[in-house]
């Protein structure tokens, strides 16, 4: 199915501007054009039909339905949720403060809110086209564990004490109300919810095609310029030390999982282990200054760097794992 | 006067959203004062997750969005 990309990219590159797939620069160009293209069809179709199914799933709905669950399947579904449901990350501060007004225990906002960049439909869809369903499945169980285990860790430390108090003093409230009867559920008619698809995928698209773009475009430049076996030589016995530095490496760089994605199949493509690879594709996504910054709003640096100290250990902790588990996938 | 406050956290949709209501005023005729709320505890206080929303008179009328020019003249006119 995937094939018609091939061919494109043969013609474009091999016929029509007559390089050769013997020079790296054919390969890397080669590759940019098959990867882009792919992707951006793959994306505008999906995204699409991924938006007409769940154009009635909202965040209101979600805190409705997590409010008053039981701390154990709290965490569970706080971050199911934050994998399906769609926002965007400028709401982060006033989906935290609603659903701690709401009652609902720092841990389980916090599955939701730590889940939501490292699983969504762009991600889940580049992982299944451009490293396939296995791959696809280990990322987002660990993804969810991530979420699931740091949730569960900062209600376990009891993170409650340091947020900022207006936001202490909510929390306080909400556990005091009885949890609020759940919204009536609208339905929603076909030509709404193909209303709302179109305007999704519009957005999505106009947001994320540029760095799908950048993605491509390192990875192209990884797979035609790196020395064939370099990384492999020097990085692909997944030397212990080699997980924490990629985690280090991937703070600075913020980026989201589109763009983070086409690199990771260039370097597992390249010999660098699966372990390794997922620690710094997690750590750019997930661990990053600017929405650090927003959280302060919420919370006191001391719970911020409990929280980016629980994200790199976790990470690093996966890298092992993985390197440990599978030498080669 | 009708007294707006755009809710957001300063993210560029929110600062199209404010343009959008202001230009909207302006063409229509209607005097508004539209401000920008940024403050996550005034946001809260409204009950507002999803931004930008819109607040007209101490009224929520719009969250999640950038609002449709027709919405914007509806509330203008309303």
């Amino acid at each position: 199915m995937f094939q018609i990309f091939t061919q494109l990219a043969d013609w474009l590159i091999y016929d029509l501007a007559g390089l050769s797939s013997s020079t790296k620069v054919g390969q890397a160009l080669h590759f940019f054009v098959e990867d882009t293209t792919k992707i951006f069809v793959l994306l505008v179709v999906m995204i699409y039909f991924i938006a007409l199914i769940r154009a009635s799933l909202n965040v209101e709905r979600v805190r409705d339905f997590l409010a008053g669950k039981h701390r154990g399947a709290g965490y569970l579904m706080g971050a199911g949720f934050g994998a399906v449901t769609p926002f965007c990350s400028c709401s982060s501060i006033p989906i935290f403060l609603g659903f701690t007004s709401a009652g609902i225990p720092v841990g389980i906002t916090m599955a939701f809110l730590l889940t939501s960049p490292l699983i969504n439909e762009v991600a889940v869809l580049l992982l299944l086209s451009l490293l396939g369903w296995k791959f696809t499945v280990v990322y987002i169980l660990v993804g969810m564990a991530v979420g699931i285990v740091g949730g569960f860790f900062l209600d376990a430390i009891k993170a409650e004490r340091w947020l900022q108090s207006f936001a202490a003093k909510a929390l306080e409230q909400g556990r005091n109300n009885a949890p609020a009867g759940s919204v009536a559920v609208e339905s929603m008619s076909m030509s709404a919810r193909h209303q709302f698809a179109k305007e999704e995928t519009l957005e999505i698209f106009g947001r994320v095609w540029k760095w799908v773009i950048i993605g491509v475009g390192l990875g192209a430049a990884l797979h035609g310029f790196v020395p064939d076996g370099w990384i492999e030589a020097n990085l692909g016995d997944g030397q212990w030390w080699t997980v924490p530095s990629a985690v280090l490496v991937g703070i600075p760089l913020y980026s989201n999982a589109t763009g983070v994605i086409p690199v990771m199949e260039s370097l597992i493509n390249n010999g660098l282990p699966i372990g390794t690879t997922l620690a710094f594709c997690m750590s750019t996504v997930a661990a990053s200054f600017p929405e650090f910054i927003l959280l302060k709003q919420v919370m006191q640096w001391r719970l911020l760097a409990i929280l980016f100290a629980m994200l790199l250990c976790a990470f690093t902790l996966i890298g092992w794992v993985f390197n440990f588990l599978f030498p080669v996938m | 006067m009708k007294t707006i406050k755009v809710l957001g956290s300063g993210c560029a949709k929110c600062t199209k959203t404010a343009e959008l209501i202001t230009a909207q005023a302006a063409e229509l005729g209607v005097e508004v004062s539209v401000t920008k709320e940024t403050d996550p505890q005034v946001i809260m206080g409204y009950g507002v997750m999803r931004t930008p929303a819109v607040v007209i008179d101490e009224q929520l009328v719009h969250s999640g969005s950038i609002p449709t020019d027709n919405d914007v003249s509806g509330w203008l006119q309303g």
